[in-house]
């Protein structure tokens, strides 16, 4: 079954290969892309419903090869890797279908090599979810990073150089200084970086090392964002709008904070005390969260108010799997799934907003809610699943994160509620305040308003769907969730 | 063949071929018959080593005068495995040079003098095959002089007049070396009164206390790091590796200055011993011009405009690498040593080449040079990035195995300092070739040569395979790792546990 990590890639591969021999009209790198993505996610769908069972999860890791003696290239079957590859997967078909009508509309060249590198990153993301150790992981994880740097760069101009510098320097630099040497030092301390449920750290290690750990990987997981590592992702929104929007909103960014929550649910475990752990680290997340959302007011570009908005939501994330309780991985796995159907609502809407009306900044929305209705009631949708108001799947995983929150024996748990209540309303000044300008205020005329194509409208539809659906039935994906942080425990 | 006779085989071959390739009229007779020497002696090396895994370690006693009287050559691991890189890196590079006999090789060596180059090549690699296997300390001097000469030779053989100094500087800094070792081996041979390895090893320990000792050892390791290129004994390199013809480069990153680093852990590690070299301040030496190896040269690899200069710089704190690696004195430090020099003869081999096959299409050896190439050659640029991946140590190449090696040696010994320089040292390198990736990929070409900015250009067949050769194993050995990081380990037992 691992063999689907492969279907993205075969895609990208023979769009490589095509590629001398297309002309630049040619569509046949995107009709490539949106077909192996479609049977990507058929097939998920099968495997979800069809196929597993308690055994699919307790079969061993596959390994692929052994580099190191003790450490393998290995593959397993997870509750968790299973959610995330299907997240990533429906999004990837949404994502291709709303790219092909985007990068025409938008007049991108270079389309074959967008196509062959993003098909590269989803089976680079797939692979990672799917890894059974830290070293897996790590590999995969790199391997994404320079594989989204061609698409940060599409542009080729001097800001998207700049941008793509940053990028890559900050998740490479982090990759290599921190989280590097961290799996180092987990070989080093267990004998083994395997994925093990209840972690595989030795009882004895000191308080301080176990800390200096969790430190090491937060700070260098540099994909989830934390602050002061951040700088990253709004550089990443040069890109054209769908790599924001998959990529930078659900792909990359998810790779992170799912990284994280395996690292800290297989790797340290749930059961250790929490007597042993520095409390401070859990207020990097805590901090990241306000000052994101402070920042994200303050911005008028649309697409990076989304970014810091983006970095905000992923440091609620980090939060909840640093509560080191089952509750809190639930709450991690909810919000992993809400905020990406969410996020990328809101990134189809950026994006089809610059097609309509050539706009990038929030100033200029004025009364375009009138002009562009589907594009902005989808909009204020997705807004109202950050926030965490109904009818959008935001509200559940905010509850149940409260709930954990509240549940943990963290000192200063209602301090960490009271950061998570006033972000959202943070949230609901700089993100509903869009939607509310764009249908309140007067048009101002300025911008001619043109047809969005009915590919980006279709995207728009699914992702917007999915997060109302997610509001209206969460049950079966918090029962699965449930089960997940049972078998962990 | 019984083995022991492969064993002095290896090593005559190439000296007999050498002076019949230097009269042969023609450049691409001359090259066949460096090809199949080096394929003959790869074959024999692969034997060589798998007889030595098999069986242990075997001697060849020249003229049949038995050791300690007679020169002796031994195979244990360590040897069998570096003369196997040695002649795969041979045999890769005579793959390549196959362009030099063709029209497109008049851009890096005259067709009328490739016959001496051939020659010069075949000298050379017998010379550092002949201090792998050697087991006489004066014997181990006169290979090194033997590839030394041959060395400096081709390295004269640069278009620019500039090659010229770059040998003659590293003609003398070699022989300043070549001096102290000498120097060495005479203090040593006054004390212990042999020359044979095995013989002064077993001497060692009761003599270590003498003045004249410590100073023969002393000369022995200085002048075996100037051939190294030990920071900051480094300062031949870069010039005489900007200058060189890129085949000859090529040749020299993946072979010489790995057999000097041979040449050093087996003078300390076997000769002296382990415990001799524990006692003096040797190790920290090690440790700290490894470390500054890595973080100076590095760093000054980013200000490098040259691309071969800037290689060259990365070269030396490659070799930092593998210093550290002995400082430690674990079997874990050596085996990454080990293991990086195998790495790193692939990767930086592989290299090497790429930026000859895109010199012959360039102005020069400038940064801006290769604007845009990354469209134009799409098979040489692909290669470029697989073995830059491997020289940062990106997880999924060689290079990543000998980082992590590293990496868990100093955790090991608690030696957090030297492994936050390794990390340093990756970034560094990160930084440097991310800037070579992002010229080639990201920058439209200056000036308009030639060639229409959008056509792809040829790549001479032989050289683009070469070249693919040495990127596929730098994919390969990322991931199964038996025939390098298990040898390698193996090696370091072995010699480690010899003393």
């Amino acid at each position: 079954m691992i063999w689907i990590v492969l279907i993205p890639l075969a895609a990208a591969l023979v769009t490589a290969m095509l590629a001398p021999r297309l002309s630049p009209q040619s569509r046949v790198p995107e009709r490539l892309a949106m077909l192996g993505a479609f049977v990507q996610a058929a097939i998920m769908f099968f495997i979800v419903f069809q196929f597993v069972t308690v055994a699919t999860f307790s079969a061993g890791p596959w390994v692929l090869a052994e580099p190191i003696p003790g450490i393998t290239l290995a593959f397993h079957f997870e509750p968790l890797s299973l959610l995330f590859a299907v997240i990533a997967s429906i999004l990837w078909f949404a994502t291709t279908l709303y790219a092909s009508g985007y990068m025409r509309a938008h007049g991108e060249t270079a389309l074959p090599r967008f196509y062959c590198f993003l098909g590269i990153s989803i089976s680079a993301t797939l692979a990672l979810a799917f890894s059974a150790n830290l070293f897996t992981m790590f590999v995969f994880y790199e391997i994404l990073t320079l594989s989204t740097w061609p698409l940060v760069v599409h542009t080729e101009d001097e800001t998207a150089r700049r941008g793509g510098r940053t990028y890559l320097g900050v998740l490479i630099a982090t990759s290599i200084g921190l989280f590097l040497p961290a799996i180092v030092w987990v070989y080093q301390l267990a004998g083994t970086v395997t994925f093990t449920p209840g972690g595989v750290l030795p009882a004895e290690t000191s308080g301080v090392v176990v800390s200096l750990l969790l430190l090491l990987f937060v700070l260098g997981v540099g994909k989830s964002a934390v602050m002061p590592l951040h700088r990253w992702l709004p550089a990443a929104m040069v890109a054209p709008t769908p790599v924001s929007a998959f990529l930078h909103a659900v792909a990359v960014v998810k790779a992170g904070v799912f990284a994280l929550a395996k690292i800290v649910v297989y790797i340290f475990g749930l059961n250790i005390s929490s007597d042993v752990l520095a409390h401070w680290i859990i207020w990097l997340p805590a901090i990241t969260i306000l000052v994101a959302s402070l920042i994200a007011m303050r911005e008028d570009n649309l697409k990076r108010r989304l970014a810091y908005s983006t970095i905000s939501q992923l440091s609620y994330i980090v939060l909840a799997v640093l509560l080191f309780s089952p509750e809190g991985t639930l709450a991690a796995g909810l919000h992993i799934t809400m905020h990406a159907f969410a996020k990328i609502t809101l990134f189809f809407g950026a994006g089809a907003i610059l097609i309509a009306s050539h706009c990038t900044k929030v100033s200029e929305l004025d009364g375009m809610g009138r002009q562009m209705p589907l594009v902005f009631v989808c909009f204020a949708i997705g807004s109202l699943s950050i926030v965490g108001l109904p009818p959008a799947g935001g509200l559940w995983s905010k509850w149940f994160l409260g709930q954990a929150i509240v549940a943990s024996e963290y000192p200063g748990a209602w301090l960490l509620l009271g950061v998570i209540l006033l972000s959202a309303l943070l949230n609901s000044i700089y993100l509903l305040g869009i939607a509310v300008r764009a249908f309140i205020k007067p048009f101002s005329g300025a911008a001619t308003i043109e047809a969005v194509p009915w590919s980006m409208r279709a995207a728009m539809l699914i992702a917007t769907g999915m997060t109302v659906l997610l509001f209206l039935i969460p049950m079966p994906l918090h029962e699965w969730l449930v089960v997940l942080t049972l078998s962990i425990r | 063949m019984s083995y022991e006779t492969q064993l002095i085989v290896v090593i005559l071959l190439p000296l007999v071929v050498a002076p019949v390739c230097y009269v042969v009229p023609s450049p691409r007779v001359a090259w066949l018959l460096t090809l199949a020497t080096a394929m003959s002696c790869f074959l024999i090396a692969v034997q060589l080593l798998l007889a030595v895994l098999d069986g242990g370690g075997f001697s060849y006693h020249l003229g049949g005068w038995a050791p300690p009287v007679g020169i002796e050559y031994r195979l244990d691991v360590f040897a069998a495995f570096v003369l196997l890189v040695l002649t795969a890196i041979f045999l890769v590079c005579q793959l390549y040079a196959g362009s030099l006999t063709g029209k497109s090789g008049i851009k890096e060596i005259p067709l009328a003098i490739a016959p001496t180059f051939f020659a010069a090549t075949l000298l050379c690699i017998s010379g550092l095959m002949g201090i792998v296997v050697t087991g006489d300390v004066f014997n181990l001097f006169v290979f090194l002089e033997i590839a030394s000469l041959a060395t400096y030779a081709m390295i004269s053989l640069g278009r620019q007049r500039r090659a010229l100094t770059a040998a003659f500087q590293y003609l003398v800094l070699g022989t300043i070396g070549a001096t102290f070792f000498l120097i060495g081996v005479g203090l040593l041979y006054a004390e212990t009164g042999t020359l044979n390895m095995q013989e002064m090893s077993t001497l060692m320990p009761e003599l270590v206390d003498r003045r004249t000792t410590f100073t023969g050892m002393t000369f022995v390791i200085i002048g075996l790091a100037l051939k190294l290129a030990v920071f900051p004994l480094h300062l031949w390199l870069p010039n005489a590796y900007t200058e060189a013809p890129s085949v000859v480069t090529a040749l020299l990153a993946g072979t010489s200055t790995k057999v000097a680093f041979y040449a050093l852990v087996r003078m300390t590690v076997s000769v002296f011993g382990l415990e001799t070299i524990a006692d003096t301040p040797l190790p920290l030496i090690l440790l700290i011009v490894g470390a500054l190896a890595v973080i100076v040269t590095s760093a000054q690899a980013i200000l490098q405009v040259n691309i071969k200069r800037l290689l060259a710089y990365s070269s030396v704190a490659q070799i930092g690498y593998m210093v550290i690696g002995v400082g430690l004195l674990t079997v874990e430090g050596l085996t990454a040593g080990f293991v990086h020099l195998f790495n790193h003869a692939l990767t930086k081999t592989g290299l090497f080449m790429a930026v000859g096959i895109m010199l012959l299409n360039t102005v020069d050896a400038k940064l801006p040079s290769v604007a845009g190439l990354g469209r134009r050659m799409p098979w040489t640029s692909a290669a470029v990035v697989i073995t830059a991946f491997s020289l940062v140590g990106i997880p999924g190449t060689a290079g990543f195995i000998s980082k992590w090696a590293l990496l868990d040696a100093a955790m090991a010994q608690e030696a957090y300092f030297i492994a936050g320089v390794i990390v340093i040292g990756s970034l560094l390198a990160c930084i440097y070739l991310l800037r070579l990736l992002d010229v080639m990929y990201f920058r439209a070409p200056e000036k308009v040569s030639e060639h229409m900015p959008d056509e792809t250009l040829t790549v001479p067949f032989p050289m683009i395979t070469a070249l693919w050769v040495l990127a596929i194993a730098c994919l390969w050995f990322g991931l199964f790792t038996e025939h390098s990081l298990s040898v390698a380990k193996l090696a370091a037992t072995n010699i480690m546990g010899v003393q």
